[in-house]
């Protein structure tokens, strides 16, 4: 009978790799159990090189590896030699086949050699190594695979890539970039476009195609692998390729059927959902414990710090507190009621409907990223028309909603346990109305990169936001003092949908009749005038579509599709007719704005018949907008090319603002017409550059201004996230000498951004270097005199504009220019 | 600047109007009003003195003082333009001033001459105003018609583009000249080491760059006899080609480099016309107050 260990570790990690150095220093029987012949797995998969950060920040790190952020190869060698100074016993190439017995007594089969047993089981697996796998028949052939570790290996060979996302792509470029290979490669994606990848990457991806390297198979999904060919499905039928290699990159999830097999339960059935487990890390099957990426938790530090808590846990240490547990107490300071850390997480948990669902150690993760704020009776929460995109939950007490911004007496209140701002998360508009708190009331806010982390984990927490963010929307849309009672049936049938850029959601001339709120993104209006579609309007999030058919039960009168992705809620007209029946007041309103839309058409249509090619230039400089991601854009710059002199004040401005270095690039980006459209921010309703910021340093201002705060780490995940190229990473130049030094005795570079030589010497002369880090357009912010490119435009040629201010029937008149 | 709930609502400007026609035209009103006022004053006086009012005259003083102050004022938008602060300004506003109050300072520095003209200080201040104003109205032309031929000719490739679109091109001559012959090479090179894209500034600005070494290579490359090797011809036909192509990529920048330096030309005679026109306007001030 072999040994039997007090913990076994699976997983060689950083969590699981600190979980075996903190046993080793504490002289526990341990082993690491690692797959592969090295440890670390997932790091060491890293591309060469890879600058690896450390975050969050504020975090403490407990363990007894080191880690600081640095190139891959600095980290994997500190590690092995500190694994190799604590004594850890690891086994490589130790596969877990399964894992059996109880607490005390497990033992783990591995696909190689005897099995181990152990008293405890660290699991510490990640998620990288389970690779989503293809379904189809004849997937299990040896010739598909879910990596590549360097393209250049394969030669004259018929190469299928699987996959719509970044990894994919990558690979494809990688395999078709040197024609010497002789591969011919092809990319199969299941949905139209590639939505989720970088737009830099897909660019190449078609400029790959475009020159004939390779082919892009859109809508398709591959349904038969055979020794030497693949079958899939296009729209137009299945047909059967010759294929030596397939190569799948879609996506990775935790390894769910073999940590199920343990007997460990997961909190739901979504795909996404991680174990439920113990304030100790315990899973459901005693004495199996879930650390790192498998727990939920994919950022190093966190990992760390929990394999050296688990191994005190199963230790024996009871009253260890939790490295983040002096950052929350922080946190908590100075709020009423004297509760401990423990109390206010069960206090929050348990009053706030949506947190529920929680387990106390996610609770501490949400906690660290959310605030818990107190309020007087009469406090401003959040005021109409301010900038937010953040959650609300109420703890204890109540708020009052200014319902009509005319009359601040008019006010809805909202309970505790409930929630508000859920549009302004979901829509990424400005606030609607001022809320205000109505009896002393405690609440927390919970950022939006938070709630939709809450909502992904949570599918409670999810409908409950749906549901209540669908009825305040329509409440909100078509007041007339509705309550949530009057549109209950209307309700009822009412359905999200996912609406992708481009696609209808009303076709002209169809006899449909339903009613569309736009929650997220935006909607474009066409009018098929004398063959050509005609662009009408612009319908941004928070409004409706489709009234007209509803109202006069007439065929649909224009066409109405995405401008960008977006999400709508389809109504159904039957309840919603009772309902106008119901509410004459709500009809009247209806028609009033039916009457002036129709109005807006006529005229276009007016205009069309009189002077065709002004509308069709408004039509096309619309469309050529809508084209450039104007859609999605809440303030955006644009250079009249019939003013611009290219005198580039604007970029001088720029940088004379902003530590010496400019935020837009005047000549490049894209024209039509005489509308020039520059590469500088556009302050997206959903920013692109926030969705994977490790330290969170990206935010939007009161101004409704998207800017990247101090805490930026320089890891350029937003360059790489943002499809218009607006963000650089740089280092700020020194100081320069004054305008009027400049002036008089020609001290210094001058206006604008520093030449590179000039930089390159006063930095040396300072001596410090800078890291480079993250800088985009930041509207000028806390500039009372607004964005400095406008201010220094000689000729007006340069305007910020938003879009629905922007794509008015105004422009007409002026030719559209 | 407003407050608007809780937080400072900054000045934005949405409007989309070119600096001719700023506020509808406000300083070009103001302007006007202005030199209406001032012909109306001075044909006044004319009347009640009986003859013209010259500089030392009440009118004289007044609108010389009005004048001297415009062009101090005029010339401080070049310190405005390069001066970025943070409170609100715009400098479209200030060029629409400039541009119209500029211009009437025709009007109001020649009423100030009452006329009287002579070799001296005071009339080569007038004649440096004059020349500053007119290579002004250049600049308004410039400004006015210029930026929609810069745009339109450039369409959406950028400088940088351009020279390295230039820089390919060059690097594929260079590749495709390797089998040729000495003589074939010598034309290749004369492409390659000789082509300047712009010049000195009146080359840019004629946009007469009548020996291009590109030009001239072309000439020399199409002059030579067919080769009898079939290596040595393919290739000469390559380099035609790209040498043709690097032609056309060479008159789009040097076009688009033409309309910038025209977009600049006037500002050489409007500035250091300006500085000598401070000088001599504070020459003139200076005698004129020394021999009152």
């Amino acid at each position: 009978m072999s040994e039997l260990y007090k913990i076994a570790i699976v997983g060689s990690g950083p969590a699981g790799m600190s979980a075996a150095a903190h046993a080793a220093k504490k002289g526990l029987s341990h082993v690491l159990l690692e797959k592969t012949d090295h440890l670390s797995d997932t790091i060491f998969r890293y591309q060469k090189g890879k600058h690896v950060m450390a975050t969050p920040s504020v975090l403490v790190l407990r363990a007894d590896c080191q880690f600081d952020a640095g190139k891959r190869e600095k980290i994997l060698a500190q590690w092995n030699e500190d694994t190799r100074t604590a004594g850890v016993n690891v086994k490589f190439k130790a596969d877990v086949k399964s894992i059996t017995g109880e607490q005390g007594a497990f033992t783990i089969e591995l696909t190689r050699g005897e099995p181990v047993r152990a008293e405890n089981i660290i699991l510490a697996i990640g998620t990288q190594g389970n690779p989503n796998l293809m379904r189809c028949d004849g997937a299990g052939l040896p010739h598909v695979q879910y990596q590549l570790d360097d393209p250049g290996e394969y030669t004259d060979e018929h190469i299928f890539v699987i996959g719509s996302g970044d990894a994919g792509i990558e690979n494809a470029l990688g395999l078709a970039a040197d024609a010497g290979q002789g591969n011919t490669v092809t990319i199969v994606n299941r949905s139209a476009d590639f939505a989720r990848a970088k737009k830099a990457n897909v660019d190449n991806l078609m400029a790959t195609r475009d020159s004939g390297r390779m082919t892009i198979m859109t809508e398709t999904t591959p349904s038969l692998v055979e020794a030497g060919w693949i079958t899939v499905d296009t729209p137009q039928g299945s047909s059967r390729y010759k294929c030596d290699r397939i190569i799948a990159r879609m996506g990775a999830s935790p390894p769910r059927k073999l940590v199920e097999a343990c007997g460990v339960a997961f909190a739901s059935d979504s795909p996404t959902a991680f174990p439920t487990l113990t304030p100790t890390f315990e899973s459901t099957k005693p004495g199996i414990y879930v650390i790192g990426a498998l727990a939920g938790y994919p950022l190093i530090k966190h990992c760390m710090n929990q394999g050296f808590d688990v191994v005190e846990y199963i230790s024996g240490t009871d009253n260890l507190e939790p490295a983040d547990e002096p950052l929350l107490k922080d946190k908590l300071k100075g709020l009423p009621g004297q509760r401990s850390v423990a109390e206010w997480l069960e206090f929050l948990r348990s009053r706030v409907e949506i947190l529920n669902g929680l387990s106390p150690l996610q609770m501490r993760e949400f906690l660290l990223d959310s605030e818990v704020r107190a309020y007087s009776p009469g406090d401003a929460i959040f005021i109409r028309n301010d900038q937010g995109s953040s959650l609300f939950g109420i703890a204890e007490g109540a708020v009052a909603v200014e319902v009509d911004p005319a009359n601040p007496r008019i006010t809805v209140p909202i309970g505790a346990g409930s929630i508000f701002g859920e549009v302004g998360l979901i829509s990424g508009r400005r606030r609607g109305s001022t809320i205000r708190a109505s009896e002393p009331t405690i609440c927390v806010e919970i950022p939006r990169m938070a709630a939709l982390k809450l909502m992904a984990q949570v599918p409670e927490a999810r409908d409950t936001v749906n549901r209540i963010t669908t009825e305040r929307q329509v409440l909100q849309i078509f007041k007339s003092g509705l309550t949530p009672e009057d549109i209950k049936d209307v309700l009822a049938g009412a359905e999200v949908m996912e609406v992708r850029p481009g696609q209808a959601i009303i076709n002209e001339g169809d006899v449909s009749d339903d009613l569309y709120i736009i929650r997220s993104g935006s909607m474009i209006v066409e009018k098929n005038l004398g063959g050509k579609p005609v662009f009408m309007s612009y319908v941004p999030a928070g409004s409706y579509s489709g009234e007209m058919a509803m109202i006069e039960r007439t065929p649909r009168v224009a066409t109405v599709k995405a401008a960008i992705r977006s999400q709508v809620v389809k109504l159904p007209a039957e309840p919603f007719r009772q309902l106008l029946e119901r509410k004459p007041e709500l009809a009247k309103r209806m028609r009033n704005e039916m009457q002036a839309r129709r109005e807006v058409n006529a005229f276009i249509e007016e205009q069309k018949e009189e002077f065709g090619g002004a509308v069709d230039m408004y039509s096309s400089v619309a469309n050529f907008l809508i084209k450039q991601g104007i859609g999605e854009a809440t303030d955006v710059l644009l250079i009249d090319e019939s003013l611009c002199v290219g005198c580039d004040n604007c970029e001088r401005a720029c940088a004379d603002s902003h530590d010496g270095l400019s935020r837009l690039n005047r000549e490049a980006g894209t024209t039509f017409a005489n509308i020039h459209v520059p590469t500088s921010c556009r302050h997206c309703e959903h920013p692109h550059c926030m969705s994977d910021c490790p330290p969170n340093a990206i935010r939007r201002g009161p101004d409704g201004e998207v800017f990247i705060s101090d805490a930026c780490i320089g890891c350029g995940n937003c360059q790489r996230a943002c499809p218009y190229g607006v963000i650089q990473m740089d280092k700020p130049p020194p100081p320069k000498p004054s305008l009027f030094s400049w002036m008089l005795f020609g001290a210094g570079p001058g206006p604008g951004q520093p030449d590179y030589e000039w930089r390159k010497k006063a930095a040396k002369a300072g001596g410090a270097e800078s890291p480079k880090l993250a800088i985009k357009c930041d509207m000028c912010s806390g500039k009372a005199g607004g964005p400095a490119c406008v201010r220094a435009c000689p000729t007006g040629a340069a305007i910020r504009v938003s879009p629905d201010a922007f794509l008015s029937v105004a422009r007409i008149d002026k030719g559209a220019g | 600047m407003t407050q608007v709930g809780g937080h400072t609502e900054r000045v934005r400007q949405r409007t989309h109007e070119g600096f001719l026609r700023y506020k509808g035209f406000r300083w070009a009103q103001f302007a006007t009003a202005l030199c209406v006022l001032a012909i109306g004053a001075y044909f006044v006086t004319a009347t009640r003195l009986g003859r013209p009012p010259s500089g030392n005259s009440w009118l004289g003083y007044t609108l010389g003082t009005v004048s001297a102050g415009l062009i101090v004022w005029l010339a401080c938008l070049g310190v405005r333009k390069r001066w970025i602060t943070d409170h609100h300004y715009s400098l479209k506003a200030w060029v629409s001033a400039h541009v119209y109050l500029g211009l009437s300072l025709v009007v109001l520095a020649t009423l100030h001459t009452g006329f009287q003209f002579g070799w001296n200080i005071h009339t080569l201040a007038y004649v440096l105003m004059m020349l500053v104003i007119a290579s002004g109205a250049v600049g308004i032309w410039a400004y006015a018609t210029l930026p929609s031929q810069l745009s339109h000719n450039r369409g959406e490739t950028t400088r940088k583009q351009m020279l390295e679109s230039l820089e390919k091109l060059d690097q594929q001559i260079h590749d495709v000249a390797q089998p040729l012959d000495r003589h074939g090479a010598a034309i290749g090179r004369l492409s390659l080491e000789l082509t300047e894209i712009g010049g000195g500034f009146w080359t840019r600005l004629t946009n007469r760059h009548g020996d291009c070494a590109n030009r001239r290579a072309l000439e020399q490359l199409r002059a030579l006899p067919s080769s009898a090797s079939a290596r040595q011809a393919e290739a000469l036909t390559k380099i035609e080609e790209l040498m043709q192509q690097k032609a056309e990529v060479l008159a789009l920048a040097r076009r688009q480099m033409q309309i910038t330096a025209m977009l600049e030309a006037w500002l050489f005679v409007h500035i250091p016309a300006t500085f000598a026109l401070l000088a001599a306007l504070t020459a003139h001030i200076i005698s004129v107050f020394a021999y009152w």
